[in-house]
């Protein structure tokens, strides 16, 4: 009677061990969070931060996840990463789908798939509005447009021959240069020309639409299921009329769009995001305001960055020490192949970029030997691998500036080569190199900035993407150049340190205990 | 007395060429225990590459070498050295102590550190067993305020008498001295002829290549006379320095004494 209660929870505890694995993967398929692709610096009405708390994305493919999530049961995470970068990103797996205005073309589709077009627009010229000739392509003949690289206006205006095209990088800078005269117009996607063309006081959009473009959801090839579940998603957002609304919010719904969803029922969703974007954008700010910005937001922000940009350069420094001390040992001392693949070594990784082998590494080692690294590894291994080879090589003449006569004192009292590398050249060697050990690490904390290519928010990723809300490159360039200095300098100053502690010429320091 | 002594130091047809230039061809030489043994002979005569054979700094050619009843021999220049040869050769080592001409010491390392961490990684010796022994190593050769101090902050006959202490520290059964006073002042010299002096008398068997005559002719119980690359004459310095054999050496002993 006693032993009852223990024997019921023994059965209970044995049928739960039978239940719960069953349980689990039922359960699985609704967790995991749905990770987009997109560029925050690609702006508004994609994605882009809120002026007032740049650490909040705003943008209509952000609500447009957010639905689609939803209706997955998914919940959205964003991943920032480079617009150029979006697919292989999508391909090494740091997001599971690409929402960033990505136009359908038969190129990508080789390397991804798409979902149905989640939006349909075109081409739209914009100029100055004291334009009055300019209302089509033909009219900008022996003309110079604008327009952003690789993209379709760049292509449309290609077949052009007598229209000079200036590419951009960014539409700010694009507009900037057709207000200032730089430019006689700019042709790009209408969603664009709509909130950076036609909100300055001195552009207007002019003529027809022109071409066709249709956006879609970028998914690897293999996930099949996925994309039914987006399609289907999809399909139903269209239906409820969830999507009309984001777009009506947006103020991007067009009689094209309307068109192309069949769709012409009359509305009164007020244009509320478009509305807030224009009051944001006009808001004049006393110096106050901004100085309270620069502290509440922009700071944080920033430091949080720099902790990131420590974290790296450490890490890839002590890594990079390390490595480049057994580089220089083996291409010293060690047997032949060993010595020889030591020195291809050194010298392959000094004789090509940085950039170039972070790609490699963080995109190329993926498809050769099915290796994804995540950004902060592939930064810092990427790093690291690099500045060992510039590490080794300072070993090797701190090591081969040690007088012959030190390596034979220490074998002329039985140690082996290893112990006397180890006891008498390798300490002293380490001693001479300080210094230029320690250029090489503020020149590493500078040049961790090229990570910001392969996904990694750093300083000077950051410093870009908050300088381009507002763009004040300049009040920001200034915080963030103090930020590297004084980044550096503690480590300047614990070089000095150490080499005046470890200097081998003892004569101008007394002597701990002197009699 | 001396044939009391047992045969310490063994060298038996030993020759060693650098590149085409033949330094020693084929020097034999015995030193008996507790005996001090100097070396002279003119520049570039063979008597330091001879020294340095013998803990193998310089890897022979062609000989054998028996120090301590160790014995390293090899019948060829083109015979390959085995992983035997080079073990026998760091047992040999430690058996020997080297001091240079330019003392060696480890910069990094404080005097006391250079005479106690030497015999911590070669043989295990525990710190402070290390530490108490190298202490007394230099109060013998007259350092022991002189412990904490870096070799930059000696003088040159200090330093050296540093590197003895150290030498001293692997327990050696017999030690070389490279010209150990020829980077001195001539104030410095006596100091470490001194300490020298004190192991003879101790019963410490040493080689020594120098050219202080004076020291040879007072301390050395036996004088080796080299000249291109082989021993002309030996003998104690009584003989040596009153009447050499060989017309060499009376050549070579004009200039010096």
């Amino acid at each position: 009677m006693n032993k009852t209660p223990i024997f019921l929870l023994n059965i209970l505890l044995c049928l739960l061990s039978l239940v719960a694995p069953r349980l689990l993967p039922a359960q699985t398929p609704a967790s995991p969070p749905l990770r987009w692709g997109a560029d925050a610096e690609g702006g508004a009405p994609f994605i882009f931060p809120d002026r007032q708390d740049p650490s909040r994305m705003l943008g209509f493919e952000v609500d447009l996840v957010a639905a689609l999530a939803a209706q997955l049961q998914r919940e959205p995470v964003f991943v920032q990463n480079q617009w150029d970068g979006l697919v292989p990103g999508l391909r090494i797996d740091n997001y599971d789908i690409i929402v960033n205005g990505l136009e359908i073309t038969p190129d990508r589709e080789q390397e991804i798939n798409f979902s149905t077009p989640y939006y349909v627009t075109f081409e739209q010229l914009t100029v100055r509005k004291d334009t009055h000739d300019l209302n089509s392509l033909q009219d900008c003949s022996g003309r110079i447009v604008g327009t952003l690289k690789a993209s379709l206006a760049e292509r449309i205006l290609q077949a052009h021959p007598d229209i000079e095209i200036r590419s951009y990088d960014g539409q700010i800078t694009a507009y900037e240069d057709l207000a200032l005269g730089r430019l006689d117009a700019v042709l790009m996607d209408h969603p664009i020309a709509l909130y950076y063309g036609a909100t300055n006081p001195r552009l207007k959009l002019v003529g027809d639409p022109i071409g066709e473009m249709k956006y879609g959801i970028g998914l690897r090839k293999e996930d099949t299921a996925l994309l039914q579940e987006i399609n289907r998603a999809l399909e139903e957002l269209t239906a409820n009329g969830t999507l009309r609304t984001i777009y009506q919010r947006w103020n991007l719904w067009t009689p094209r769009l309307a068109a192309f969803f069949n769709d012409r029922q009359p509305s009164n969703v007020q244009p509320e995001a478009w509305q807030a974007f224009l009051r944001t954008n006009r808001l004049e700010r006393t110096w106050q305001d901004k100085l309270e910005q620069y502290r509440l937001k922009y700071l944080p922000l920033l430091l949080k960055a720099a902790m990131v940009t420590i974290g790296l350069s450490l890490s890839a420094m002590i890594l990079a020490i390390l490595f480049g001390l057994l580089l220089s040992l083996l291409r010293l001392y060690a047997m032949q192949p060993f010595s020889f693949l030591a020195t291809f070594y050194i010298e392959a990784v000094r004789g090509t970029p940085l950039l170039v082998q972070l790609l490699f590494i963080y995109y190329a080692l993926p498809q050769l030997i099915g290796v994804k690294l995540s950004p902060v590894v592939a930064a810092v291994a990427g790093l690291a691998l690099n500045y060992a080879a510039y590490e080794a090589e300072n070993y090797r003449a701190g090591i081969l500036s040690i007088p012959r006569s030190q390596m034979e004192a220490a074998l002329a009292l039985g140690m082996t080569r290893w112990q006397a590398l180890r006891h008498v050249i390798i300490p002293q060697a380490l001693r001479l190199v300080i210094p230029p050990v320690t250029n090489d690490f503020i020149s590493l904390i500078k040049d961790s900035s090229v990570v910001s290519v392969i996904a990694m928010v750093e300083l000077t990723r950051e410093y870009q993407r908050l300088a381009g809300i507002d763009f004040d490159y300049l009040g920001l360039g200034v915080v963030v150049a103090v930020m590297y200095f004084l980044i550096g300098l503690p480590f300047v100053r614990l070089a000095g340190w150490a080499e005046r502690k470890f200097s081998l010429d003892k004569r101008a320091t007394a002597p701990a205990t002197n009699p | 007395m001396s044939s009391t002594n047992p045969v310490v130091i063994s060298v038996t047809d030993l020759h060693k060429s650098f590149h085409h230039n033949q330094v020693l061809r084929g020097v034999d030489l015995q030193v008996e225990a507790r005996e001090l043994t100097v070396l002279i002979g003119p520049s570039g005569c063979g008597k330091s590459t001879f020294l340095r054979c013998l803990n193998c700094l310089e890897v022979m050619d062609q000989g054998r070498i028996t120090i301590g009843g160790i014995t390293l021999e090899r019948r060829h220049k083109s015979q390959a050295l085995s992983h035997d040869f080079h073990a026998k050769t760091r047992t040999l080592r430690t058996n020997v102590g080297m001091v240079f001409q330019s003392f060696n010491l480890f910069p990094h390392l404080t005097t006391l550190e250079n005479v106690m961490r030497p015999p911590m990684v070669v043989k295990g010796l525990a710190a402070a067993t290390a530490k108490a022994r190298a202490l007394d190593l230099l109060g013998k050769v007259g350092l022991a305020s002189h412990a904490n101090h870096y070799p930059s902050q000696l003088s040159g006959g200090q330093q050296q008498r540093a590197a003895i202490a150290r030498a001293l520290a692997m327990e050696p059964q017999v030690m070389l001295y490279d010209e150990p006073t020829s980077a001195l002042d001539p104030g410095l010299v006596d100091e470490v002829l001194n300490v020298m002096k004190q192991l003879d008398q101790e019963g410490m068997t040493q080689i020594v290549v120098t050219h202080e005559m004076r020291f040879a002719r007072d301390v050395a119980d036996k004088v080796v006379y080299f000249e291109g690359g082989n021993i002309v004459e030996s003998g104690p310095p009584s003989r040596i320095f009153s009447s050499p054999g060989d017309e060499r050496t009376r050549k070579f002993l004009r200039k010096y004494l």
